[in-house]
Order: C-alpha cells, then structure tokens, then sequence
C-alpha cells in the first residue's frame, strides 16, 4: 500500500542504464544517491542501496578511508558526479557551464596547493599526502556548492553552520549561554587541536608507533567537542525532516489514490442519483476497488490483466460481472492452486455461467463458490432467480449449456445444470487435477 | 430486474420471509419477538438496522462503544446482540467475553463490514453464535436474528467458506501433534457436506432437501461446527484469519 518498492536509493529510471558506472558489476539498475536518506550528499546511501550493504557500514568506511588517506575526496566526486535517485544529470554536468564557479575551483585549488606545497618545504612533509585529496575535495565541494538544487544546498549550509558558529553570529544560536558554550567548546577544542598536532608533528619526528595513534586520537577528540552537539543536532534535524517528508509524500499519495476512485465514483452517482440500478453498480464496483487498495494493497484501477491462481481468476470473474452487470457476486474459495489449461477453462466456463446467471436469471445475487481438492477442482454458480427448464431449453440459453458442457468436456471435466422454473439455477463444474499439489491459500 | 438487495423472485430467504417467519421456532426465549440491542458505532447504521428489522423484533437499545455497550446490554438483558466486530475502543470480543462471564443467556450475532478477519474470529471464539456481513438483506438478517435468539449458529457462506478452508488441512507432524483433538480438530464428512452447501449459497431448507435430512439436523451440524470453531486450538484458526479476507 505504502510506495515503499519505490524507496530511498532505488534507481527510478532505466533509460540511464548506459552510464559509466551503470556498468558496475554486480545487480539492480545504475548507481544514484539516495535521496531519502542522506546525510550529506546521499553517496553512502546509494551505495547501500545499491549493494544492499547496510549504510551504517559504509559511511564508517568512508571515515576511515577519510582518516588513512582519500575518503572524503573520493566522497565529493562522486557527490559531484554521481545524480541524485529520480533525476537525470549530476551536478558536475551543471557544473560545466559554471565558469565563474570553474574558476572558482580552480583559484580555491592552487591556494591551497600553494599552502600546502610551501608546508612541505617547510619541512612537514607528510602532510603532501594529504595535499591532494585535500585540495580535491575543497574544490569539489566548491563546485556542489555553487551548482547543487536548493535542497542538497540547504543540506551544505547546514554544513557550514558551525563554522559561523565559531564566529558568533549563528542565526537561532542567540543567548548568553549558548555563546558561552560556543566559547568554551572553542577554547577546548584549540586546546586539544595544538596538543594533538604538537604529539602528531613529534610523534612524526620520533619513528615511536604510539604517539602519533595518541595525537590522532586528541586530534578527533577535538573535532568531535567542537562539532558534536552540532552533529547530534543535524541527525535528529534531518530524521524529524525525513519523517516529515514521508509522511507528507503518503498524505498526497492517499489524496491521489481517493481523487482517482471515491471522489470520481461520488460525482457519477450525483450524476445517476435517478436511476438507483446505475447507482448500486457504481456503488459495488467502488466497493471492491477500495477493499482490494485497503486490504490487498492492489492500486484503484489496476485490474489485474491475467490470473495466476484459481481464487484470483474467481476474483476477476466476480468484478467483471459486477462492474459489467450490477449484479452482486458472492465469491468464496476454498483452497488455491496454479492455473493450467484445464482450469483455465473452468473458469471460462464458470464466467459464462455467471454471466449468464446476472443476465437472464433476474436475480440480484449470485453465488459462485470454488473448491479445490487434492483430487479435483470444483465450482459451483448458483443464483435464486427465475430458471428455467432444462429440458426444453430456449434458443437463447443453447449458449451456455454448449459452451459450458463443451469446453468441460473437450478438458475431461463434467458440468451439470439444475434448474426449474421458478427454482433458480445451478451450474455445477469438476476438473479432476493434473497436478496433485496443494498450495496454501491466499486470498 | 428486482430491487437491490431485496430478495427476487422465487428467494426463499433461510426459514421463509413473510408469513412463514412467525412459524415456530422463530420466537425468542420471551415467546414474542426477540429484544434486540444494536452495538455499532456509525449511528447512520444503527439507525439503518433499526428501520430494516422494524416491526419484526423489538429494539431495546443501542451504543457505540464497547464501555457502553457493557453497561447497557447488562442493563436490559436482550436476547441478541447486534454486535459490530470493530468498534473504535477495541474490539467486538470484548463485549462478548464481558457480558457472557455474567449473562450466559445474552447471544450474539457479530456484524462487518470491515473485512477484518481477526476480529470476526475473536468475536465468534469469544462466544458469538453467527457472523453475517453488513450487507445481507433485511430478510434475511430478521431471520439470522432469530436463528441465534432460538440458540441456533448462523454462518454467511464466507465464514463457511474460511472454516472449510482452516479445517481443510491436516496439521503439520510436529508442532501440532500434542494438542491435536480429533473430536474438535476436524470436521466430519456430514459437517464438511453442510459448510460447502452454505458457502454455495443454499439456506437450511434447501440444504436439508438437498441431503435428505431435517432442517433441525442442519441446525445441529452448523452449531456443532460453530463449537469446532470456538474450541478447536488449531493454530491455523488464527493463521487463516490473519492470511485471508472475509467479506
């Protein structure tokens, strides 16, 4: 009922198949970022769905790969490169007729090149590896920024938020206490930063394996007390968000579903309100549209086109004659199983004695019941309406006994016809089975 | 065509509309009509009922909620209950399980239109002696309404159909084996040759004819498959009604 085949993450269209990295191996359609549940740029979350790895699992990778070497720039490429789910192009072939922000990149790119590089010769070396991804991943991020839709950007001023923080002017951070806070947490952190790069730089200096694991560890330390509250915040912001937006996506979707079947069938019957036959059939008919949606989860409108079991092939009969005929049909079944040819025509069968049944019986109700046995199939169409003698059978009912009794026959089944004047009919059919095998039935 | 609903030509509704539904065995305990108390809560329905049973019994009251509903039928004492199995404080059974603990003699005949399986089950295993569907005809409900004030079961051919269907199965070897009671686990041919009449559509008469036996036999069938239902601890009762519909 809920759209959930169409979730977070799952590839919505097919024409972009061809893509580079469409031809990933492995299964589904083409890689995109999810949408839904993203917590930066939607990479991990389309990762996830795409190769059915939980998402937590790959957003650790992606920060440990950003610790030991080129994670977080190999992130931004693909934020930049790779489409967000449902849409068609990414944000670098938007990115390409952005000259000022080409620019841009490239000015942010050398500068740090220039900073990095001249750190290097100052003799912390190590830091040129770092260098790269670093400047990569500045550049890129530049890029996104200036080319990205409103909602990936409000996502990166979300980013930025605590950077502006730093420098007191926060909208919605206002008090003396929160700006107190900000202060101490700053105080802590550059507290934290030095002594974690003065134990890194050392640490380097010395060829000792643990210090450089302790300033690592005060580095993070210093970034998690910097940006933590804030990342707690963002998380709860972006799950409140989502929640919001699902809820939001259902209500219309309901609204749709409604205005498609209720509200189009209400203003029919306003239209009929003079003919009370017309009415009851619309009514009958909305009826069962809305139980199947509510109940089986089939979508208003989408009748079935080919029955695949015994019990949905006595469904489609009994909406058919009911949308066709406005005769209400009762439809039970026992059991279910597979069709084959044989039954297949029992249900051809049992259809024309339906039909015929709303047709010429005058009865307002049918029953159609169907068994099915280990041994044999059977269906019986039953209605208390005029009947008719079977013995002197008019031109007009020849139909049903041939088609009935024929295509039972031809199939090795039987088919029998009670009735009398006044006593209404009854159609009885039996298929023995081919294939003995039970399954359990679902309605 | 005949009107909607309404019963056509040549239907014989279960006992025989009309004049023959005052034949014997239609009164209630009181020996008149049966005091008939209607629990639902679209009030547009209740009054619906009321108009369609009319003169027939003899209403003695309504609610719409199952703490009212308690208070009420405890209060007057009626010889059915009209009960719809999906009221907005819970469901149906409640009632049942709370006014049969005092008032054994009070029956119910559970109503819906939900389609909610589960609370059908609950209703009848909590002691309700029928389930029809919201949209039988008026006949035909006057007679169900009876049927249960006389201590008889009434089954749509739906629930038929969902008993054949939950007793159609042997249980499995393993799980079941322990609990496994023969006397109230299966069906015997008589009762399955009954079930698969009703689910087609025959009422009790057409049934006795059809299988050269009494409608008081027929009666009896159906109220012994009804303790089946009520009894049995076949785990599939609860299975089959979360799996399947009933309408």
């Amino acid at each position: 009922m809920l759209p959930a085949e169409d979730g977070p993450g799952r590839p919505r269209s097919r024409r972009l198949g061809a893509r580079l990295w469409s031809r990933a191996p492995g299964h589904g359609g083409p890689l995109r970022r999810g949408r839904e549940d993203r917590l930066l740029g939607g990479v991990a979350a389309g990762l996830a769905a795409r190769t059915g790895v939980d998402v937590i699992v790959i957003r650790l990778l992606f920060v440990l790969a950003t610790l030991v070497s080129v994670g977080a720039a190999a992130y931004v490429l693909a934020w930049l490169f790779i489409p967000m789910a449902g849409e068609d192009g990414s944000i670098a072939g938007k990115a390409l007729t952005d000259r000022r922000g080409i620019a841009l990149a490239a000015g942010l790119a050398s500068l740090l090149t220039i900073v990095l590089v001249l750190a290097s010769v100052l003799g912390a070396g190590w830091i040129g590896n770092l260098a790269w991804p670093l400047v990569i991943g500045v550049a890129g991020l530049a890029l996104i920024w200036r080319n990205a839709p409103a909602e990936e950007q409000e996502t990166m001023r979300r980013l930025a938020e605590p950077l502006r923080g730093l420098t007191g002017d926060t909208p919605g951070m206002t008090g003396q206490h929160t700006r107190s806070a900000t202060v101490a947490r700053t105080v802590v952190a550059a507290g934290l930063l030095a002594g974690g790069l003065a134990v890194l730089l050392s640490g380097h200096a010395g060829a000792e394996l643990l210090r450089p694991l302790g300033g690592l560890l005060l580095v993070v330390a210093a970034i998690m007390v910097l940006l933590g509250p804030w990342w707690l915040r963002i998380a709860r912001d972006l799950v409140v968000e989502r929640q919001a937006r699902v809820r939001a996506e259902e209500r219309a979707d309901m609204a749709a579903q409604v205005h498609d079947s209720v509200l189009q069938t209400l203003a029919l019957v306003q239209r009929n309100a003079d003919q009370p036959q017309q009415v009851v059939k619309l009514a009958r008919a909305q009826e069962r549209e809305l139980r199947s949606w509510l109940f089986d989860g089939r979508a208003p409108g989408s009748v079935p086109g080919e029955a695949r079991t015994l019990a949905s092939g006595v469904r489609l009969i009994q909406q058919e004659v009911e949308a066709r005929y406005g005769v209400a049909v009762e439809a039970i079944t026992v059991g279910d199983c597979d069709l084959d040819d044989d039954l297949n025509a029992v249900l051809a069968a049992a259809r024309e004695a339906t039909v015929n049944a709303a047709k010429w019986s005058g009865a307002s109700v049918a029953s159609l019941f169907a068994e099915v046995e280990p041994a044999e199939v059977s269906l019986f169409v039953r209605d208390r309406g005029c009947g008719f003698d079977p013995a002197a059978v008019p031109g007009d009912r020849r139909g049903l006994a041939e088609s009935v009794r024929a295509r039972m026959a031809r199939r090795g089944g039987s088919a029998a016809v009670r009735s009398a004047p006044g006593q209404g009919t009854e159609v009885s059919l039996h298929m023995p089975r081919r294939t003995v095998k039970r399954q359990p039935s679902r309605a | 065509m005949t009107a909607p609903g309404g019963p056509g030509p040549g239907v014989t509704a279960p006992g025989g509309p009309g004049p023959g539904v005052t034949a014997p065995g239609g009164a209630g305990p009181g020996g008149g009509k049966p005091r008939v108390f209607i629990v639902d809560d679209h009030a547009l329905f209740r009054a619906g009922v009321r108009a369609e049973l009319g003169d027939q019994v003899e209403v003695v009251g309504e609610a719409d909620d199952v703490r009212p509903a308690i208070a009420q039928i405890t209060a007057c004492l009626p010889d059915v209950v009209l009960l719809d199995v999906h009221l907005p404080g819970g469901g149906g059974h409640f009632v049942v399980t709370s006014v049969k603990a005092a008032h054994p003699q009070v029956r119910f005949l559970a109503l819906s239109a939900s389609d909610a399986p589960e609370d059908v089950i609950a209703a009848i295993r909590a002691g309700a002696r029928g389930y029809v569907t919201k949209t039988i005809s008026s006949a035909e409900l006057i007679d169900a309404v009876r049927r249960v004030a006389a201590g008889d079961a009434v089954f749509s051919p739906m629930l038929a159909g969902f008993v054949l269907d939950a007793f159609a199965t042997l249980p499995a070897a393993g799980q079941e084996r322990p609990s496994f009671d023969p006397e109230l686990d299966q069906l015997t041919l008589r009762e399955r040759e009954v079930l698969r009449l009703i689910a087609r559509g025959y009422t009790y008469k057409e049934i006795a004819r059809e299988l050269y036996i009494s409608v008081k036999t027929v009666e009896s069938h159906v109220s012994s498959v009804l303790r089946k239902l009520q009894l049995s601890t076949r785990h599939q009762l609860t299975r089959w009604a979360t799996e399947r519909r009933l309408t």
